[in-house]
C-alpha cells in the first residue's frame, strides 16, 4: 500500500510542477499583498494591524485556483477507473491527492507569505507566527480543496460552486488563523492545529465517497 | 453479490440497473481459464455496463457475479498521461502493477509502437491512441481481459498484431471478455446476445 501511495503522490507532484499550476496560487497571492497597501495608503501602523489577516484571506482564495485540476482532469481520463479495477479504494486515492497537493501547494504559499509579508512590514515574531499559522492550516486547505474538488467533479459550474462551498468550511481556519496573529499565548495556534488535524483526518473519507458516488 | 476469488467468471441471474433504467437481467454466462466471450447488441444496450459491472466499477442490481482476483480493463479511455511520452506514461502503470521497463518494452512491441516510445501522447492519432490503451492493458498480468471495442480505429494490421496477443494470452490460460463490432480474430467460446429490454418492466 505504501508502495502504492508513493507511486500515485509522485506522479501528480511531478505533474503539478512540470504543469507549472503550482505558481498560480503564489502569483495571486503576490499581487493581493503587493493591491493592499495601495488600497488603504502606506500607513504602517495600519498595515501592521490588518497585513496578517490580508495574507490569511488571500491564502483562502489561492486555496480555490487549482480547484478545477485536482480531481476532475484524472477522473475524465479515466484514471480513476484503471486504480480502482487493480484493488485501489477512493479513500486511498483521495488520501493520495491530498499528500500531492499539499506538497504542491503547501511549501511554494509559504514562501508566497514570508515575501509578501515583507510588504506589509511584518517582522519578528508577528512574521513567525504567521507563517506557523499557515504552515499548521495548509494541509486543511489542500485536504478542503481535495474534498470540494471530488464533490463538485463532473458537475457543471463546478468552479463557483467550489467557492460557496469553501467560504462556511474554511472559516474556523480563518478565525484560528488570523486569530493567532493577536494572541499572546498560542491557545489559538492549538485550536487552529485541531481543526486543520480534523479537517486532514476526514478529507479522505470525504473525498473517497465522493469519488464512488460519482462513479455510480 | 460480487466475490472475486474464483479463478474463472461465472454471472447467475445478473441485472444491472442505470439511470432507472433496467439494461439486462438474469444473464447467466460462465467463462473459464482459456476462453474468451463476446459481448454483441445494438448501442446502449448496456455492454459498456456489463464489463464496468465485472470489472467492480458498477454494483449489480441483482444476481451474483464471481470473478478473477486479477482483471484489467480496456475502455475508451486513455488514463495515460498526455503530456507524458507513451514510455513514462506506461511506466506509471508498470510501477503500480509491479512490472519492469521491459515489460513496457514488450507491451509496446505487442502493439508495434516501439519506434514511439518518446513520443508524447498528445500527439497520437486515433488509432495510436487505441493502441496506447492495449499496450497499458496488455502490461498488467491480469487473468481476465475486459476489452471494449478493441479494434476501434486500428488498421487491419493492427487488428491482426493485437489478435495475435489476444491468442497468446489465451494460450496462457487467460480469459478474455470483449464487446467490439469489429471481428475479433479469435476463436469465441461464448457469445453473449444483449437485447433490449421492454421498459414496462422497469423495476424503480
Amino acid at each position: 500500500m505504501i508502495g502504492v501511495l508513493k507511486t500515485l503522490v509522485w506522479r501528480d507532484v511531478r505533474q503539478s510542477y512540470a504543469s507549472g499550476g503550482t505558481w498560480l496560487p503564489v502569483i495571486f497571492y503576490l499581487s493581493a499583498a503587493t493591491l493592499f497597501p495601495f488600497a488603504v495608503g502606506p500607513d504602517r501602523d495600519l498595515l501592521l494591524q490588518t497585513g496578517g489577516g490580508i495574507l490569511w484571506i488571500a491564502a483562502l482564495l489561492a486555496t480555490l485556483l487549482p480547484l478545477d485540476r485536482l480531481v476532475q482532469p484524472d477522473l475524465d481520463n479515466g484514471l480513476y477507473d484503471q486504480l480502482i479495477v487493480r484493488g485501489i479504494t477512493d479513500e486511498l486515492i483521495a488520501f493520495a491527492r491530498l499528500i500531492s497537493h499539499w506538497l504542491a501547494f503547501g511549501p511554494p504559499l509559504l514562501f508566497a507569505a514570508l515575501l509578501a509579508s515583507g510588504l506589509m512590514g511584518l517582522e519578528g515574531s508577528s512574521l513567525v507566527t504567521l507563517l506557523a499559522s499557515l504552515a499548521i492550516a495548509t494541509p486543511a486547505l489542500a485536504g478542503l480543496a481535495v474534498m470540494i474538488a471530488a464533490l463538485t467533479s463532473g458537475l457543471k459550474g463546478a468552479g463557483a460552486l467550489g467557492g460557496l462551498l469553501l467560504v462556511p468550511l474554511a472559516i474556523p481556519l480563518l478565525i484560528f488563523g488570523a486569530g493567532s496573529l493577536a494572541d499572546r499565548t498560542n491557545s489559538a495556534l492549538l485550536f487552529l492545529s485541531a481543526v486543520s488535524l480534523l479537517l486532514v483526518a476526514i478529507t479522505p473519507f470525504a473525498a473517497g465517497a465522493a469519488l464512488r458516488a460519482v462513479r455510480e | 453479490m460480487r466475490n472475486e476469488a474464483g479463478d474463472s467468471l461465472r454471472a447467475l441471474a445478473l441485472s444491472c440497473v442505470r439511470g432507472e433504467k433496467m439494461l439486462f437481467r438474469d444473464l447467466n454466462f460462465v467463462l473459464t481459464p482459456g476462453q474468451a466471450g463476446l459481448v454483441t447488441g445494438p448501442n446502449g444496450v448496456g455492454k459498456s455496463s456489463l464489463l464496468r459491472l465485472i470489472a467492480g466499477l458498477l454494483q449489480p442490481f441483482s444476481g451474483s457475479l464471481d470473478t478473477p482476483l486479477s482483471i484489467t480493463l480496456c475502455d475508451d479511455r486513455m488514463a495515460l498521461d498526455e503530456n507524458l511520452p507513451l514510455s513514462g506514461a506506461l511506466r506509471f502503470w508498470a510501477r503500480l502493477d509491479g512490472k519492469t521497463d521491459a515489460d513496457c518494452l514488450n507491451a509496446m512491441a505487442a502493439v508495434g509502437m516501439g519506434h514511439l516510445a518518446e513520443v508524447p501522447i498528445r500527439y497520437f492519432s486515433t488509432g495510436q491512441r487505441q493502441r496506447a490503451r492495449l499496450a497499458r492493458t496488455f502490461l498488467s498480468s491480469a487473468n481476465l481481459w475486459l476489452l471494449d471495442e478493441p479494434a476501434n480505429g486500428l488498421d487491419t494490421a493492427s487488428v491482426a498484431l493485437l489478435g495475435k496477443t489476444l491468442q497468446a494470452h489465451l494460450d496462457n490460460g487467460g480469459m478474455i471478455l470483449a464487446a467490439s463490432h469489429i471481428a475479433l480474430p479469435i476463436a469465441l467460446d461464448l457469445t453473449l446476445e444483449l437485447a433490449a429490454l421492454e421498459q414496462m418492466e422497469t423495476p424503480l
